[in-house]
């Protein structure tokens, strides 16, 4: 298996308050990662800090095995149009969209490939069109987000992300905004991009999600990582208190026999 | 060129500047208390339900507001005393000019206030038997003002800086008593300096009070 | 009773006209330097470097507390002996309203800037974008609309502002007033034929802006002062 994403010793700090206290990870090409925890446990800031949304207080991230910034007297340093070239690398979906209002649905799956990646517009048009397609929304390539229901939007958004050929896909809890009969067809774009074999790195509170398509869970609590391993081991028999008390909250969650 | 600054002649024509300076304050308190009082009334007429009213108030202030004060200052110095035989120093050219603008503008200021109530207010202030006044007094001023209150605070300011317009029309006030010690002591750039210092340090703690101001009220809305 | 005699007035209304041209003039080139130096504080003021935001902040709000003929007056007496630059009229005028009105813009692109949800940043930033290419590409196009309204309301206070030109003999439609009421000796007819050009001036101004406003409330935009 190829690595794709590594983490070392990751720290992240806001202020004086700590939330992630030394975090290791290694995402594997092709694997889907889901990551739990209840909110404060640093889930979204761990996310956030692959792609340098954040930058991490201490330790190192590493794409296919190079490096993110250089060290210098110890601690990393990193350079804007190093981290701007990586996120090109990373796609990553939010939980409001953040979809471009100004441009139709065409325009802002073309945007980061015309702008950032220099295609030519027809090239980027073509590629949109394919990645529209491939969430099963050609036929809104017109439309602006403005008229598109929230899960069109997410799926827009996955398309935009994916229009840039990344490694790996970020999802920052892309459900958790929607309606609830919406959730589905998300979730489903989501699973096709699994198995077509993308890598990807999930937070969400969809435990079906985690339980169905993850190859690994990990359970995040007040900044470290918990418990980790197969979905259907640590959803099933988890062996902290915290996990068990934090899949009870999750009632509606009826976990397969 | 090298230009030594040298404000030693400022000070010493102080007294000249202090004259200056109480007549931009005296001015200033003439204008705001006519114009903001002033524009309640003629806001309160643009929101009338009686066109007899409401007519004259906004043919007011759509003339007032699409003037240059500047051009309502002289007006009212060189054209207005022929139209009506009134004897007008510079002092009441100035008055009328800047307190009637402000009256325009800060009626818009109010008319927006009121506005910005919900109906329901005035419906539920009817509905306890409260009369057309009681309503506005009682229910709808108390929370307008406050919603306007950073709106007005703008508009002193902008008062306070039109002043200087009144030097114009050679009112005795801080920039024209500046212009009198640069003529004199050929100081040109301390004494526009000064004048832009005072104006400076007098108005930008009012302009943090309004932001700080603002931010409360938006934490409070 | 007041004898009202236009003919003196119109006999000369190419005085006036001439005059109206310099305002347009000054009001023009004001905003087309305004703007640009607007957004340049803008940026500065919002940005990270704390001298930059600092610095750009105190000529902000220097500018906005500060009388504009003070301004004038200093730009056109004192700033000459201070670089030795030969000083007219017309340059006073327009280093003085151009500085002027980008303080005003400053806050009206600052308030602009920050009234963009900070998810639109992070989006822009998720694909790859610099900095640069979000504020133009992502941000500005959708802060530049809500900020039309403040915009032209802006525009039309310097609109009125420049009439301070005549007070240093630049030959505004305010100086040629002062110029064709001495001559004539008609003070009333002239400044209330002045009033009215200035009033028609700015009401068509005001009534585009309405109409530019309510179309834009109309369309969803919401608005920024």
């Amino acid at each position: 298996m190829t690595e794709i994403v590594r983490i070392e010793n990751l720290h992240k700090s806001f202020g004086p308050l700590e939330v992630l206290k030394g975090i290791d990870l290694t995402v594997d090409s092709g694997e889907t990662v889901v990551l739990l925890g209840s909110s404060g446990s640093g889930k979204s800031t761990l996310l956030r800090c692959v792609n340098f949304m954040e930058t991490p207080s201490e330790g190192q991230v590493s794409l296919h095995g190079e490096l993110v910034g250089s060290e210098n007297n110890g601690g990393m340093q990193y350079r804007e149009r190093e981290l701007c070239k990586l996120r090109t690398r990373i796609g990553m979906v939010f939980q409001h969209f953040n979809l471009f209002p100004h441009m139709t649905v065409l325009g802002n799956v073309m945007e980061g490939q015309v702008t950032v990646l220099g295609r030519s517009k027809p090239e980027a048009e073509d590629k949109a069109r394919q990645q529209l397609e491939r969430v099963g929304l050609a036929d809104k390539a017109e439309e602006y987000p403005a008229r598109l229901s929230g899960g069109q939007k997410q799926r827009v958004a996955i398309a935009r992300a994916l229009a840039m050929d990344p490694d790996v896909m970020l999802f920052d809890e892309v459900t958790s905004a929607l309606d609830p009969e919406l959730v589905g067809e998300v979730l489903k774009t989501m699973r096709q991009l699994a198995e077509e074999g993308m890598t990807m790195l999930v937070v969400t509170h969809e435990l079906g999600f985690a339980y169905h398509v993850a190859n690994r869970v990990l359970f995040l609590h007040e900044g470290t990582i918990l418990e980790q391993g197969e979905p259907q081991k640590v959803l099933k028999d988890p062996e902290t208190t915290r996990m068990r008390e934090f899949l009870e909250g999750h009632s509606l969650f009826k976990l397969p026999d | 060129m090298q230009h030594t600054w040298d404000f030693a002649t400022i000070f010493q024509n102080w007294e000249v500047l202090w004259v200056g300076l109480k007549g931009t304050v005296v001015m200033f308190l003439v204008t705001v208390v006519l114009g903001l009082s002033g524009g309640l009334v003629v806001g309160m007429g643009r929101y009338a339900q009686n066109s007899a009213l409401r007519w004259p108030a906004t043919a007011f202030v759509e003339i007032f507001r699409n003037t240059p004060v500047l051009v309502q200052i002289i007006w009212f110095y060189y054209a207005f005393p022929i139209l009506t035989g009134i004897e007008v120093n510079p002092f009441l050219a100035a008055v009328l000019g800047i307190s009637l603008n402000t009256m325009a503008f800060s009626a818009e200021i109010y008319r927006a206030g009121i506005q910005s109530i919900e109906p329901g207010q005035w419906e539920a202030g009817k509905a306890i038997g409260m009369t057309y006044g009681q309503t506005l007094r009682r229910i709808i001023m108390p929370v307008a003002i406050k919603r306007i209150l950073p709106a007005l605070t703008n508009r002193g300011i902008e008062v306070f800086k039109m002043s200087t317009l009144a030097s114009v029309v050679a009112y005795v006030e801080t920039l024209n008593q500046a212009k009198l010690i640069a003529d004199l002591n050929f100081n040109p750039i301390e004494s526009y300096t000064a004048v832009a210092l005072i104006f400076f340090v007098v108005l930008y703690p009012v302009v943090q009070a309004t932001y700080a101001l603002e931010r409360t009220l938006r934490k409070s809305d | 009773m007041v004898e009202w005699n236009f003919l003196a007035v119109l006999s000369d209304i190419d005085l006036l006209l001439l005059g109206l041209g310099n305002t347009l003039v000054v009001t023009a080139l004001a905003l087309a330097f305004g703007i640009p130096l607007g957004l340049f504080l803008a940026l500065s003021r919002l940005s990270t470097i704390r001298p930059l935001s600092v610095g750009s902040a105190f000529i902000i709000e220097f500018f906005r507390t500060t009388p504009p003929l003070v301004q004038l007056f200093w730009f056109f007496f004192a700033l000459p002996i201070l670089i030795d630059v030969r000083m007219t009229p017309f340059i006073a005028a327009i280093v003085t309203f151009s500085i002027q009105s980008s303080a005003f813009f400053a806050e009206v692109f600052r308030g602009g800037i920050l009234s963009i949800d900070k998810g639109q940043w992070e989006g822009a930033k998720a694909i790859g974008m610099t900095y640069g290419q979000s504020l133009r590409r992502i941000v500005l196009p959708q802060a530049v609309k809500r900020m039309i309204p403040a915009f032209m309301e802006r525009s039309i206070e310097l609109l009125k502002t420049t009439t301070l030109v005549s007070t240093v003999a630049y030959a505004d439609l305010m100086f040629q007033a002062n110029d064709l009421a001495q001559k004539t000796f008609r003070p009333l007819e002239v400044y209330t034929v002045v009033a009215v050009i200035y009033f028609l001036l700015i009401f068509t101004f005001s009534q585009i802006s309405i109409a530019v406003e309510h179309r834009l409330a109309r369309s969803g935009e919401s608005t920024v002062r």
